[in-house]
């Protein structure tokens, strides 16, 4: 008997010890005195310092105190945080993993709320925008261009008339730029990348509730890739051991590849090297490229909601989108800082014109698995068969699209 | 409860236990407890299971075994590669760890200290360490494919390259293209094609990896077994003629089975664990040839926010190391233990009995007879 209760006793101390640790401080909701940590997945010491110094401000202007994280893996971290219970007050939220958040309520739907909510680029919005609510502030964009090392392409003998503006001048500049030790064009071979191909040879995924992935124009964006791959113009950056295409433009691997304005980072390793963007050559059907945005997420029922709203109101300013811009090169996702930025930098003007016409990668809750399901199916597209892939990208995404109304 | 003079002992037993078993409770037992029913739960990962979930009874089991969809086919898909994987790494790691004890068991050896060592070494590197510098030593430019150029091979692309090494032997005999019987769907929406595919080029360097770091680990296991059999049992089987190979495998190999079965389970347990690897090379990337299935619970989980499944597909790898451990402990069981082994002694001795009777009967009726 008296083991029983010694036992019972045990147990309820292991619980009130386990359920102890899962208590939550609690918070006002008062926009000033508050403690806010702002958890981001920074491309590297320049954003992470650009990003604390605009909190500082903010902070010291309303009364508050932020704390800046740079996370090293943002997804795990951030799914750790929700279950525990404890997420960050305002974090960087991928365009990739938006709809998952906002399907499963973890974010908060203040965004519609902003005053500068008319600001911002529309396609942006429409990128964050869950069951038409618009839910969270796009923090900047990029869009994918077409980067050329400048001294290859003189080396080659190409002039500016020669600048691919559709696919068989982008074919038979890349034909000339191939030499024994350079391919012509590189792009890490996945739907982030292959999709403006699909998309430029008139193709989509989604049409409202209808999943349209094994139609003719996609198969003709693929197979065009295929041919290249087949003259030996294209090559896949682990085929000429880089990780990634800027890596081979930046090592001269590779003399044009399909990135966005954050090629600049590769100055660091490759200070030498000297390139020029330009908006991606017209397909079959017109112009078309991706558009790559994150938001400033705000986690559903944060006792911190009205200061973390500030303050995003204040990081989405046209002057600290410049800022930002300055300091680590990302495009502003309102169109008045957008503009700006076009005329400041003129290097990446090409970007800020390829907003006109670009889209967003396909982003509904569930696409992200069926998504990188095709991803890893393009790994054997060639000499493999484009079509099939089509058809089950179709199967998976229709069934994903279903489940997701 | 009679209290006698030892009446306080239990509570003091109690007492000194709790530490251990408070510890192990709160950290071990209870999280399995909360996975377990996360698994058949609609939990999205908001706050605690606990309050902020559902029973939704076995749907999530449903949705990674039964239900035709991508779910389904990513857990075959993992499942496929990590069979392949165990069924290599396992008996390679153990035979040659085995290979290695023996070596440097031997006496007249020099500098056995210096090979046990670097034997050893791999297994106290850590593996991300080794999986990075792998890595570099197989990029398409890299050191291997530069050594393989050097001899005329042109290497592959290891790490980028997901064709499966039995469809790359078929292709070679000119079936490259799944002939129609296999076409049909297999298991877990995976056709008979796609499951024997093979290990890919890709993951192949992972299992050389993996032989390379944990045959260390193992050789030490089996070098403390070996020396554990005294010399005269060597000295016994010489004198009864036993030759070297005669003595290793009907002296030294018996001897070593409970080691041989610490060796085997570890190895099972490791090898179906298997995460960190290929979390380094890219998140089942090559075409989803690495994806295993602990990767996989950690990728639903975390990534697509689908704690459920990811918790079920937990509990399903679980159970398949349990089942593996079980059969294994099966074919490995001592054969004189055990209700047939006690027949069959019973039946020997009787037969023993029987010639010695009869031996005794003749010799008696000789002795007689002269």
């Amino acid at each position: 008997m008296s083991k029983i209760k010694w036992g019972a006793a045990l147990l309820a101390v292991g619980v009130a010890v386990a359920l102890g640790g899962c208590a939550q401080t609690s918070g006002g909701g008062s926009q000033t005195g508050q403690k806010l940590t702002i958890l981001i997945g920074s491309s590297g010491d320049a954003e992470t310092k650009a990003v604390q110094a605009a909190a500082d401000t903010w902070a010291k202007t309303s009364g508050n105190t932020v704390n800046v994280v740079a996370a090293s893996d943002l997804n795990q971290e951030l799914s750790q945080g929700f279950a525990g219970g404890t997420p960050p007050d305002l974090f960087y939220m991928g365009w990739d993993q938006f709809a998952t958040y906002a399907s499963n309520g973890y974010l908060d739907a203040y965004a519609a709320k902003l005053p500068n909510a008319g600001d911002f680029y529309q396609n942006l919005k429409d990128t964050f925008t869950y069951k038409s609510t618009f839910t969270c502030a796009p923090k900047d964009f990029s869009t994918l261009g077409l980067i050329i090392n400048t001294d290859l392409w003189a080396a080659a003998g190409l002039t500016d008339a020669d600048i691919p503006t559709d696919w068989n001048s982008l074919e038979a500049a890349a034909k000339k730029l191939t030499t024994a030790t350079t391919v012509g064009l590189s792009f890490g071979l996945e739907y982030a990348r292959a999709g403006v191909f699909m998309n430029q040879a008139g193709g989509t995924l989604v049409d409202g509730t209808t999943v349209k992935a094994d139609t003719p124009e996609n198969l003709a964006g693929l197979q065009f890739i295929q041919k290249l791959h087949d003259e030996g113009v294209y090559k896949m950056p682990s085929e000429v051991s880089a990780g990634w295409s800027g890596e081979a433009l930046g090592a001269g691997k590779a003399a044009m590849v399909i990135e966005g304005p954050w090629i600049k980072g590769i100055a660091t390793d490759f200070p030498n090297t000297k390139y020029q963007a330009y908006e991606l050559p017209a397909g079959p059907s017109g112009k078309s490229t991706f558009t790559f945005s994150n938001c400033w997420g705000i986690p559903q029922g944060s006792k911190t909601v009205d200061a973390a709203t500030n303050l995003v109101q204040f990081l989405t300013s046209d002057d600290q989108q410049m800022a930002f811009a300055d300091a680590f090169g990302v495009i502003p996702s309102t169109t008045s800082a957008a503009a700006k930025y076009a005329s400041k930098y003129p290097e990446n003007a090409s970007f800020v014109a390829g907003s006109d016409y670009a889209v967003s990668p396909v982003n509904f809750a569930g696409s992200a698995t069926v998504i990188s399901d095709f991803n890893a199916q393009l790994a054997s597209l060639f000499g493999g068969d484009a079509k099939s892939m089509l058809a089950s990208l179709q199967t998976n995404l229709q069934a994903a699209l279903d489940a997701a109304k | 409860m009679a209290k006698g003079i030892r009446g306080a002992e239990g509570r003091y037993g109690w007492a000194f236990t709790a530490p251990a078993i408070i510890i192990i409770g709160v950290f071990l037992v209870l999280p399995i407890l909360l996975a377990l029913y996360v698994s058949f739960s609609n939990w999205h990962g908001l706050g605690s299971p606990i309050g902020n979930s559902s029973f939704i009874g076995t749907t999530n089991y449903e949705k990674v075994l039964v239900d035709p969809g991508l779910a389904q086919k990513d857990f075959g898909t993992s499942i496929r590669n990590n069979f392949y994987y165990v069924i290599i790494v396992v008996p390679l790691q153990t035979a040659l760890s085995l290979f290695l004890a023996v070596q440097v068991n031997r006496r007249i050896l020099r500098g056995r200290g210096f090979f046990r060592t670097a034997f050893y070494f791999p297994s106290v590197t850590s593996s991300v360490a080794i999986t990075t510098i792998f890595i570099f030593l197989f990029t398409a430019s890299g050191a291997v494919n530069a050594l393989l150029g050097w001899l005329g091979i042109n290497g592959p692309n290891w790490f980028a390259d997901p064709s499966g090494v039995i469809h790359n032997l078929l292709a070679g005999v000119g079936v490259s293209k799944a002939p129609a019987p296999l076409t049909a769907p297999g298991p877990l929406g995976l056709q008979w094609w796609d499951w024997i595919s093979g290990p890919s080029v890709a993951m192949c360097v992972l299992i050389v990896l993996a032989i390379f770091t944990t045959s260390g680990t193992f050789m030490l296991l089996f070098l403390a077994a070996l020396q554990n059999i005294g010399s005269e049992i060597d000295e016994a089987a010489e004198m009864d003629g036993a030759g070297a190979l005669r003595k290793f495998f009907s002296v030294t190999l018996p001897m070593l089975k409970p080691t041989l079965f610490t060796v085997l389970t570890l190895g099972l347990i490791g090898t179906w664990q298997v995460f960190d690897q290929i979390y380094l090379t890219g998140k089942g990337e090559p075409g989803k040839t690495l994806l295993t299935p602990a990767f996989l619970a950690y990728d639903t989980s975390f990534t697509n926010l689908n704690w459920g499944q990811g918790a079920a597909i937990s509990f399903i790898l679980f159970l398949i190391i349990v089942a593996l451990t079980l059969l294994q402990r099966l074919i490995l069981r001592d054969r004189d233990v055990g209700r047939r082994a006690e027949r069959n002694a019973k039946r020997a001795d009787a037969r023993l009995h029987a010639e010695a009777a009869m031996a005794a009967r003749t010799s008696t009726g000789t002795g007689a007879g002269s």
